[in-house]
């Protein structure tokens, strides 16, 4: 209990965590709030209001469909989360076992996991991506598949590594000591020790990924029209650039807040989680 | 045949007006390059070995002559063809072919080059995507150098059209094989080099048998993509000219710049929802007239800033023999919805519409999904690249609706040919076509295409949304570019600078 309320006294000083929990929180509420309200239809089309600037009923104005900008944004957030949330679940779920795996293993199945992600890392995340999205097809489902498969060698990488260390220590020396199997330790011990640096890591990762959604929906790979995705809104803008300007503005903020907000949040919980992180940069 | 004589008459005697309208000496310091803006990069530099548009944009008139050559009116003037005569029964075609004639590599062109070349279009193992247009040719000969008589099945009106065409290129036997990657032709410009992803230049050809009438020395052909950078490219003075923009939002935009002539033009460019036809529920009449009766049509064109003209059928309105049938089947929600009914489906059902890379298609395919919701056929969007959308859409026909554009000239024989993407199988057209094909007589032949038009719109096919305007963007000194688009081509040979 203490450990908790020591932790939230201190997260509560923390500048950048708390900058990036409100961004969040904001970001998570707007997806929530678009569940049940937007203040006009995200896919009603009225091609008479097209590129209407703000005004007091289109608050961030309308596109060249005649769609409300702002109920855009606002279903946008849906999409971006439900994406970038599956993705870096499934990334990390497979990422963690393998590994999990290759720490306590080692031998070959260790050299044979590292060198392949040392092969995926290779080539830049959202390359890999769009690589992956434009083998399957373009969907909003193949978008999570191919985030999720970028991600799974940044979660292995980083579990080897943190629980390789734990393998060392002595309480874990003293489980397999008294006969404890590979997988009970790994899982009792191991895991739950090196679960702050997977936090810090997988909130880093929801902000890449969420740049990765918006950069295949941008080249058409991701979410299919009309559901609004901000980066098909940004794609869309930029043919009406020098007539609306504005309308390449409000995807553009909400992606670069988004991204800022979970980027902040993953340094504050790095510190306060792991105040030896301090120095470190994962990712 | 008068009416046929007349046509090629008016279109010759265009032309001379054209020549003869730009005085000389008007080009005191003449600029000799002109750099041409294009959105697509054709795959080949062969029409014969290729469908794509782009290839006849560029090699047409300009690397390869045909026969006849069709002008900037869309008549038929003289090409490798001085002049030609047609038998009273319009089976015989005899062309009086140029003498002196020679390819870029020095060869020389005669009649017996021109069968070789002919030869091919129809040969039992042709694969010359337009082959159908030629298979009523029974023989070719070759009677000396510059006489060569083509012998047909029957009468074809659109014959002398059909080989004035990119698609019947006069080729050399020596070069016709590689003539994909290094096009050797006749015509004004001969290729010197080309940059994958990245532009094809031309020079002009040393051979060409009348060098003086040929202002420009170099031609760059470059490809750009993303239609705000094509707009970069010719406000910063990359491109010289986009002869067929497609960005009609960002039109405003260069009327601003006076550096620049904005020209709309027609095309032959009919923009269709094609449907399956051959797949249920697009299989029954009844559900294609629903989505005829909920395809909002002002609409489309203003999401295309209004460039664009309404059509009822497949059929360019600026032809004469044009019929307007945009009022067959009325904008009206509850008389689709009444059609879905009929058909069994009262609540609508699911489909998936394939769209290619292209902006209209894009921005008409969002506004479809919004139109056909609220008849209850409920839309999924995918989009293709271009060689997905020809595999998957238009050769294994493996579509519920797409969005294209038909950009060829006289194309309503696609509706009877057997085994065409829209799976349209109609005994009906097939025989109406027959027909239209074989009267020689323009003015009838005119009735018959009206009756054609009005079986595709009776029977709804496809979607029939508007055609395409032609958005030319020049510098104001280029001078002699089409403003409209009878047949994909870029012609060169009148271009010069002010």
């Amino acid at each position: 209990m203490s450990a908790i309320a020591t932790f939230a006294g201190r997260a509560r000083r923390h500048g950048s965590f708390r900058i990036g929990a409100l961004l969040l929180l904001l970001f998570a509420g707007t997806a929530l709030l678009s569940l049940f309200w937007t203040p006009h239809g995200a896919e009603t089309v009225a091609m008479r209001l097209r590129l209407q600037p703000a005004s007091a009923t289109h608050w961030l104005g309308t596109d060249h469909l005649g769609r409300d900008v702002l109920s855009r944004i606002m279903v946008g957030a849906q999409t971006s989360i439900a994406v970038g949330l599956l993705a870096v679940t499934l990334g990390m779920g497979v990422g963690v076992a393998l590994g999990a795996w290759a720490a306590a293993r080692r031998g070959w199945v260790d050299e044979a996991l590292s060198r392949s992600s040392d092969l995926i890392f290779a080539f830049p995340a959202v390359l890999i991506a769009i690589l992956i999205a434009s083998v399957l097809g373009a969907s909003a489902t193949n978008a999570v598949l191919a985030i999720a498969i970028f991600n799974v060698p940044v979660f292995a990488r980083v579990t080897r590594g943190a629980a390789l260390a734990m393998w060392g220590r002595d309480f874990v020396r003293a489980a397999t000591a008294m006969g404890q199997g590979p997988l009970r330790i790994t899982l009792r011990h191991i895991l739950p020790n090196v679960a702050s640096v997977l936090i810090v890591q997988a909130t880093i990762q929801f902000a890449v990924a969420i740049l990765a959604e918006a950069g295949l929906s941008y080249l058409g790979l991701g979410a299919q029209p009309p559901i609004p995705s901000w980066g098909r809104m940004l794609r869309d803008a930029q043919t009406y650039i020098f007539q609306s300007p504005e309308l390449a503005i409000w995807p553009g903020l909400a992606i670069a807040l988004a991204v800022l907000g979970l980027n902040m949040l993953g340094d504050g919980l790095r510190d306060l989680l792991d105040p030896r992180l301090r120095l470190m940069r994962v990712g | 045949m008068p009416a046929s004589n007349r046509r090629q008459f008016l279109g010759a005697s265009t032309a001379l007006i054209a020549a003869g309208a730009f005085g000389p000496a008007a080009w005191a310091q003449a600029r000799d390059r002109v750099v041409i803006g294009m959105s697509l990069e054709p795959p080949v530099l062969d029409p014969t070995k290729n469908a794509a548009a782009a290839i006849r944009e560029i090699t047409y008139q300009n690397i390869y002559e045909s026969l006849g050559r069709i002008d900037r009116t869309g008549g038929i003037v003289p090409g490798l063809a001085e002049s030609w005569t047609i038998s009273p029964d319009g089976k015989t075609y005899t062309f009086k072919l140029r003498a002196g004639v020679k390819y870029h590599d020095g060869k020389p062109f005669n009649a017996a080059v021109a069968k070789f070349s002919i030869d091919r279009l129809y040969a039992a193992d042709s694969t010359v995507p337009a082959k159908s247009l030629y298979t009523d040719i029974e023989s070719v000969t070759a009677v000396d150098a510059t006489t060569l008589t083509i012998q047909l099945k029957n009468p074809n009106s659109y014959f002398l059209y059909s080989i004035s065409l990119g698609d019947a290129a006069i080729q050399h036997p020596d070069s016709a094989p590689t003539n994909d990657k290094t096009p050797i032709g006749t015509g004004p410009f001969m290729f010197k080099e080309r940059r994958e992803g990245d532009s094809i230049q031309l020079v002009k050809a040393p051979t060409f048998r009348d060098p003086g009438a040929i202002k420009l020395n170099t031609v760059t052909f470059k490809f750009v993509k993303d239609a705000s950078a094509q707009v970069n490219a010719l406000l910063a003075g990359d491109v010289d000219t986009f002869p067929g923009f497609q960005a009609p939002e960002l039109v405003d935009r260069l009327r601003r710049d006076n550096r620049f002539a904005v020209v709309l033009g027609s095309t032959e460019g009919e923009v269709l929802l094609a449907t399956n036809n051959g797949k249920k529920p697009f299989d029954n009449p009844k559900v294609r007239q629903a989505i005829a009766h909920a395809i909002d049509r002002a609409e489309l064109i203003a999401s295309e800033s209004g460039f664009g003209t309404p059509i009822g059928s497949h059929f360019p309105p600026h032809n004469k023999a044009y019929v307007d049938l945009t009022k067959t089947y009325p904008l009206d929600i509850a008389k689709a919805k009444a059609l879905l009914a009929e058909a069994g489906v009262p609540n609508g059902f699911e489909a998936t519409l394939k769209l290619p890379p292209v902006g209209y298609a894009q921005r008409a395919g969002e506004l479809m999904v919004s139109q056909l919701g609220k008849i209850g056929i409920k839309l999924s969007i995918v989009q293709l690249q271009w060689p997905q959308w020809l595999s998957e859409v238009f050769r294994e026909r493996n579509y519920d609706l797409t969005i294209v554009a038909h950009t060829e000239a006289n194309d309503l024989d696609r509706y009877a040919r057997d085994g065409y993407y829209w799976g349209y199988d109609s005994a009906e057209f097939k025989a109406k076509w027959r027909e239209v094909v074989l009267t020689t007589d323009f003015a009838k032949r005119d009735d018959l295409l009206k009756d054609a038009q009005r079986i595709l719109a009776r029977d709804a096919v496809n979607g029939f949304l508007w055609q395409l305007a032609k958005i030319g963007v020049w510098r104001k000194e280029l001078v002699g570019m089409w403003e409209n688009s009878p047949t994909p081509s870029i012609d060169l040979s009148g271009v010069h600078w002010r």
